[in-house]
């Protein structure tokens, strides 16, 4: 399978990838290419022009940034995964990267482009959205910076308009928290049928807050807040299981219907609070 | 006809010639940019060992390495990789000495059709590179990007166990 054609231009700076983004009609950012490649394979997509940003180091790290990791756009899944600063003060982000896909999906996939292409079924967006973390993005008017639950607007759909980029993301230090990530594929390397974050603060037997994101029960990730306020002491992982569902839209396809992920949401909300209690 | 030729010609100049090393040589092509990397190695440079199972990013008979680490050649662009290196499963051996992985899966018999066996020794060299001493459980996780219909795995765990001193 062969992309129809397309012209290819090298960004050597953001802000040079927003003015060739400017400079043509339908023009596309080029990140790791592992959601883009296989879209211009399959010629579901065609665009003009393609800005490959792969070149521009200094949109590759992980910086302390005081009470927040600032991740770089380009930053692949590989060194989220075994960076030591995301491994210390975010482990379930770490740990989640390395549930992507597989080793060369992750040497190339990059955190800001799982973003961007907002795959329902994507492990960053919601994990990040558990994070509470913010994305950077420079346009032609500058920078502004989106929280992440705002962020992606739909199946595919976020808020970047067709001349900006994603720079940063921007995740708050976890701190002293037990944390779960539950994937459920229905084979190795694949994308999530259904997806659970859960990250506990607790003291004294109470649960002081909880943080509940679901991976594809909707178009776009799942803040489980009811979920989250049933949780108040280790006995409520039952009731909070079964608040989990409110405010989802799962979808039925082929790897599993709407029902049965209303039934794994269920079970893997339950599994991950235990999880994340006991850690 | 003429015309149209030459604006085409002039398109692929414009993305200007692609320096690839593969193997260790240096190559200078001019790729048109939806050229996609396994195409180029295969068809291009003649290196056929590289195979295509799926074209569609999920089987790993295309893994290459670039820079050192394991890629699937049919999800990059040729133009991706200009100025990069790039190792295919014809550049592993020394003076006709087989890499020690490639001798592992002979000694191990890691393969039936020997399909999609490139693609799991490119990909187990670096898994290699980067975890010397895998547990087995970690083998398995870090093969999961490449698929065998032949052998049920066995034999190719087995095999990069043995290419990384374990006793089998
Ligand atoms: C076999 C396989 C298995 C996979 N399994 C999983 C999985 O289990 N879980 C998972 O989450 N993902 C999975 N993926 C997807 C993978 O994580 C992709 O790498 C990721 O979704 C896209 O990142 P990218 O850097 O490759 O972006 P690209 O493919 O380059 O871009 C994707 C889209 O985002 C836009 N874009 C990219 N970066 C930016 C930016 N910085 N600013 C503005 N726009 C941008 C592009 O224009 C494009 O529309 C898999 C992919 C493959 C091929
Ligand atoms: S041909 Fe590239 S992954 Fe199957
Ligand atoms: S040996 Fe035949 S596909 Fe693996």
């Amino acid at each position: 399978m062969i992309p129809a054609p397309f012209d290819y231009e090298v960004a050597e700076s953001v802000e040079h990838a927003v003015e060739l983004l400017g400079s043509r009609e339908d023009a596309k950012v080029l990140a790791g290419g592992h959601s883009l490649i296989p879209l211009l394979r399959l010629r579901f997509t065609r665009p003009a022009l393609l800005v490959d940003i792969g070149r521009i180091d200094e949109l590759r790290y992980v910086r302390d940034a005081g009470d927040k990791l600032a991740i770089g756009g380009m930053t692949r899944h590989h060194n989220v995964q075994h960076d030591p600063l995301v491994q210390e003060h975010c482990p379930v982000l770490s740990y989640a990267a390395g549930l992507i896909g597989d080793p060369q999906v992750r040497h190339r996939g990059t955190i800001g482009g799982s973003l961007a292409h907002a795959d329902p079924a994507a492990d960053f967006p919601a994990v990040l959205t558990a994070l509470e973390a913010e994305v950077v993005i420079r346009g032609p008017e500058g920078e502004r910076t989106v929280p992440v639950g705002e962020f992606v607007t739909g199946v595919f759909d976020t808020v970047l308009r067709p001349q900006d980029v994603l720079t940063e993301i921007r995740v708050p230090k976890l701190g002293p928290t037990g944390w779960s990530y539950l994937k459920f594929t229905r084979r190795a390397q694949d994308w999530a049928t259904v997806g659970v974050t859960a990250i506990v603060r607790r003291s004294n037997g109470t649960v002081d807050s909880a943080a509940i994101a679901l991976t594809n029960m909707a178009p776009k990730p799942v803040r489980a807040k009811a979920a989250e306020q049933a949780l108040t002491t280790p006995n409520d992982i039952e009731a909070a299981a079964e608040a989990s569902l409110e405010g989802t839209d799962p979808p039925s396809d082929t790897q599993g219907s709407a029902d049965y992920r209303r039934h794994l949401a269920r079970v893997l909300v339950r599994r991950a609070l235990g999880e994340a209690i006991s850690s | 006809m003429l015309a149209l030729s030459f604006s085409l010609c002039r398109k692929e100049l414009a993305v200007g010639q692609v320096s690839i090393t593969v193997n260790g040589a240096e190559h200078i092509l001019e790729l048109e940019p939806r050229e996609l990397l396994v195409y180029v190695l295969r068809e291009r440079l003649g290196l056929t060992g590289t195979n295509v199972g799926c074209d569609t990013s999920s089987c790993g008979a295309c893994t290459v390495l670039l820079d050192g680490e394991s890629v699937k050649s049919c999800t990059l662009l040729g133009v991706q990789v200009d100025g990069h290196e790039i190792t295919t499963i014809e550049g592993l051996a020394t003076n006709g000495t087989m890499h020690p992985v490639q001798e592992a899966f002979h000694e191990q018999h890691g393969l039936q059709c020997g399909y999609c066996t490139p693609g799991f020794i490119m990909a187990a060299v670096s898994l290699l590179d980067e975890t010397p001493n895998p547990s087995e459980e970690e083998i398995r996780h870090a093969l999961e990007g490449n698929l065998c219909r032949c052998t049920g795995y066995q034999n190719i765990v087995r095999a990069v166990q043995a290419a990384a001193g374990v006793e089998v």
